[in-house]
């Protein structure tokens, strides 16, 4: 479990971050900006995804498709996404070809074209993008639920609108970009075979010309309760359901944390107990914490067939408030486990490591060692996950179902 | 890293890529059996079988069974598709002899009613879920239509019907049968104690017992079709085109996947560039997919109903192209890095391994390193990748659409 952060601030302010993993051939990076969905005007709901799609759209010296074939030449897998208060632009390749592809990323950043003629052909690929939400009916489900739970500003889906995405000029992406993709309040994590003090004096130099800083935060997240259902012509009822937890910078956030996995991680946990292995009501039924800044979720999906989902939808209500009559020294132990091995496997995949270091330093200003983490979870006690969901039950319910009728749900209107 | 091979005296083979600086080691049962091994009657069963060998053994129950999974920290599942079932977990190094008596126990399931009924539940909302999405009934649609009465037709999850009909009783014969020693492969990668291994699994499969487990190779004839179907509530139209290319067996297969690359790589393709990146299509690809006795070339178009027979015209045009557009140095090489360099960067994890050595042991009896299967495709020349183009322009396909009701 040996790590060592590695740190390093350039005179502009933006944030290095470095781990190095010597036993993998490859190194992979992670770029997180403050440019999310929370930032777009209410009126062009897209505009950070299209901006990003845009940005990549020829760069520097490279044209569109010059960026492309670089890219691919060098064996680099890439992936980028906005979310709520991120854009995020990932890369991973060989060690060898660390250099020259950060400095394609290096131009996406800071030299995009935003070639006029291509806005046309992103916007339209961003209005398929969106449409094809519509025939994946469980994807749409936690779509609606974060528009629902977090409202129009912090729970706008970055595929955006259709009015939103056809409202965007090719002025909105320039200006965006040049807003929110700023070095001070950015960070870049890197993991894998480099450098250090190559990879410090590559970025020195490429990005001495950058400046600035995103000065505006944004508000605080408020989560809405309520239900609701969305009529579909589809066999199955599908359910996606929202509760208050801790968020992932809160002092008790591993008790919070450690409740979900009892619930949901692994077979035998809770919910695939209770809802599928003794009563075969779903395939697929599971829940995950989620955290917005100061504000922290426990996101559920069930999907069923409609004669089954009031059932379902009751069983799993049930499950989760069942947690307040114990928890068993067995399950805990079971968790401990599942949690001590995916850290160990972290140290093989130099893409996940950089992408969890970039995300706990947005979300926690600092980046907690394997073995803290460790540390934290092996000091969870069945008395103190108790004790937390006592004092942290389920409250402010979030429910949308999509399917041929309407679920009863009472926990929306009376808790 | 070592490759390690031992066939045990009941037949069945282990073999793994031995990794001592590993942090985890993956171990997975690779039995030769799917879709394709099953009577129309009991289409579904290895699938619903998949399932329920998680259900109990003789000395531990349901619940034990997936409790005992999760006491070892193991990161594990199974899939079934229409050659193979598979049965994986991932652990740390110190649990290898646990996770194999597990593993190796759940291979003798107990296939109580209950279980079998709460189960067959599961299997049908499974079902379900995939008819709520429009691709995947195209998919399934597809390959009937391709194969026609070939073994290969055969849907992986069986039909409403035929999961529904299915007992308990078959299911046990069905498992008798393809699960004997002789048509299973134990298979490890990682940091793995590779004596312990063969030991503890001579002991624990000591009893297995044999079976006849035949599979017919057919080469199939599949004559040229066109199917539209509709799905009221979908909004975008899914086309699936099939065509014969190389089966697993086969070295040309190399020069397909390339050539599927360079033309249908859902990044930086000829369809990329003409359809994905002009925005025209939401998803517009090639891929070959492999089995023993026969390959298929495929061509996957989503996109607004409005815009599917022009888009197809524009894939079509790019397959004419072979003549007048030639496979260039530069395509091949972008290619070749592509494939390369994902095979090296996946091959970092002992999990990801665990499925090319599998694979490749289940289907063809033979082991290569990372280095010497990226050198299969490093091999392929234009001439060969441009013959195979030109071949497409006379493909007998078959091709499956299914989107919403015609507008009037």
């Amino acid at each position: 479990m040996q790590q060592k952060l590695l740190q390093h601030r350039l005179a502009n302010g933006l944030v290095i971050l470095g781990e190095r993993m010597p036993w993998l051939e490859s190194v992979a990076f992670t770029f997180m900006l403050p440019g999310g969905t929370c930032r777009e005007p209410n009126d062009r709901a897209g505009l950070a995804g299209l901006t990003l799609e845009l940005s990549q759209r020829g760069a520097g010296s490279l044209s569109s498709r010059d960026v492309v074939e670089r890219l691919d030449f060098l064996g680099v897998e890439r992936s980028s996404h906005v979310s709520t208060f991120y854009t995020t632009m990932s890369m991973a390749a060989m060690a060898s070809v660390l250099k020259p592809t950060l400095e394609i990323a290096a131009s996406i950043l800071l030299e995009p074209h935003f070639p006029e003629s291509e806005l046309e052909e992103a916007r339209q690929s961003a209005l398929l993008e969106l449409a094809s939400i519509e025939d994946d009916p469980a994807q749409k489900c936690f779509k609606e639920l974060k528009q629902l739970r977090f409202g129009e500003l912090f729970g706008r889906s970055s595929l955006g609108s259709e009015e939103g995405l056809e409202a965007i000029e090719l002025e909105d992406c320039i200006r965006f970009h040049s807003q929110f993709c700023k070095p001070n309040g950015s960070v870049l994590a890197l993991a894998g075979n480099f450098d250090w003090d190559e990879v410090v004096q590559t970025l020195e130099s490429l990005f001495s010309t950058w400046s600035g800083a995103t000065d505006t935060e944004p508000g605080p997240v408020v989560p809405y309760r309520g239900a609701v259902h969305l009529p579909h012509e589809s066999q199955q009822t599908h359910i996606a359901l929202a509760y208050d937890a801790v968020p992932y910078n809160h002092p008790e956030y591993y008790r919070g944390r450690g409740i979900v996995g009892i619930l949901s991680d692994g077979m035998s946990s809770r919910l695939f107990t209770e809802v599928r292995e003794k009563r075969g009501l779903v395939y697929a039924v599971s829940a995950s914490s989620h955290s917005l800044k100061n504000c922290g979720s426990v996101l559920c999906y069930a999907g069923t067939t409609s004669n089954r989902a009031q059932e379902t939808l009751e069983v799993t209500v049930d499950t989760i408030r069942a947690l307040a009559n114990g928890i068993d020294k067995d399950e805990l132990s079971r968790l401990k486990s599942r949690v001590q091995t995916s850290l160990v496997m972290e140290q093989e995949s130099s893409s996940s490591r950089s992408s969890q270091i970039a995300y706990d330093w947005m979300y926690l200003g600092r980046v907690p060692s394997r073995q803290e983490v460790l540390d934290e979870i092996h000091a969870l006690t069945c008395e103190s996950l108790l004790k937390h969901f006592q004092e942290h039950p389920p409250h402010g319910w979030t429910l949308v179902t999509i399917g041929p009728e309407a679920l009863e749900f009472s926990h929306a209107v009376s808790t | 890293m070592q490759f390690r091979h031992e066939v045990l005296e009941n037949g069945l083979e282990i073999v793994a890529e031995v990794n001592p600086d590993a942090f985890s080691q993956s171990l997975g049962y690779f039995v030769r059996t799917g879709a394709r091994d099953e009577t129309p009657e009991i289409a579904g069963v290895s699938h619903f079988l998949e399932h329920m060998m998680f259900k109990g053994t003789p000395t531990r129950t349901s619940l034990d069974v997936n409790r005992a999974l999760d006491d070892l920290g193991s990161q594990s599942n199974a899939y079934t598709s229409e050659e193979q079932t598979v049965y994986y977990m991932s652990v740390l190094p110190e649990h290898q002899s646990a996770a194999l008596d597990l593993l190796t126990d759940m291979m003798r399931p107990t296939l109580h009613q209950e279980d079998f009924d709460t189960e067959k539940q599961v299997i049908l909302e499974e079902i379900a879920m995939y008819d709520d999405q429009p691709p995947y009934g195209a998919m399934e649609r597809a390959m009937e239509e391709y194969f026609g009465d070939h073994p290969l037709s055969t849907r992986v999850l069986g039909t409403r019907e035929t999961v529904s009909g299915l007992t308990a009783e078959a299911m046990r014969a069905y498992h008798r049968q393809r699960y004997a020693p002789g048509n299973v492969c134990l298979v490890a990668s990682g940091a793995v104690d590779f004596e312990s291994l063969v030991r503890e699994a001579a002991e624990r499969t000591g009893r297995w017992e044999p079976a006849n487990t035949d599979r017919k190779r057919i080469v199939p004839h599949p004559t040229v079709a066109e199917v539209t179907m509709v799905h009221p509530p979908a909004t975008q139209q899914y086309t699936l085109e099939y065509s014969p290319s190389p089966s697993i067996l086969d070295p040309q297969r190399y020069v397909y996947r390339i050539l599927a690359s360079i033309l249908g790589d859902d990044s930086g393709s000829r369809m990329f560039w003409e359809l994905t990146d002009k925005g025209l299509a939401d998803m517009a690809v090639a891929f070959t997919n492999e089995f023993e006795d026969c390959g298929i070339f495929g061509l996957y178009l989503a996109c607004a109903p409005e815009q599917q027979s022009e888009n197809w015209e524009r894939i079509e045009s790019i397959l004419r192209g072979a003549r007048t557009q030639a496979i260039t140095d530069k395509e091949l090489e972008l290619a070749k890095n592509k494939v390369r360099a994902g095979m090296i960067l996946a091959s970092e994890r002992p999990s990801n391994r665990l499925f090319s050595i599998g694979n490749a042991w289940l289907s063809r009896r033979k082991y290569e390193t990372v280095r010497e299967a990226t050198e299969n495709y490093q091999r392929v020349t234009r001439d060969e990748v441009q013959a195979a183009f030109e071949q497409l322009a006379n493909r007998v396909q078959v091709r499956v659409s299914v989107g919403p009701e015609p507008e009037a």
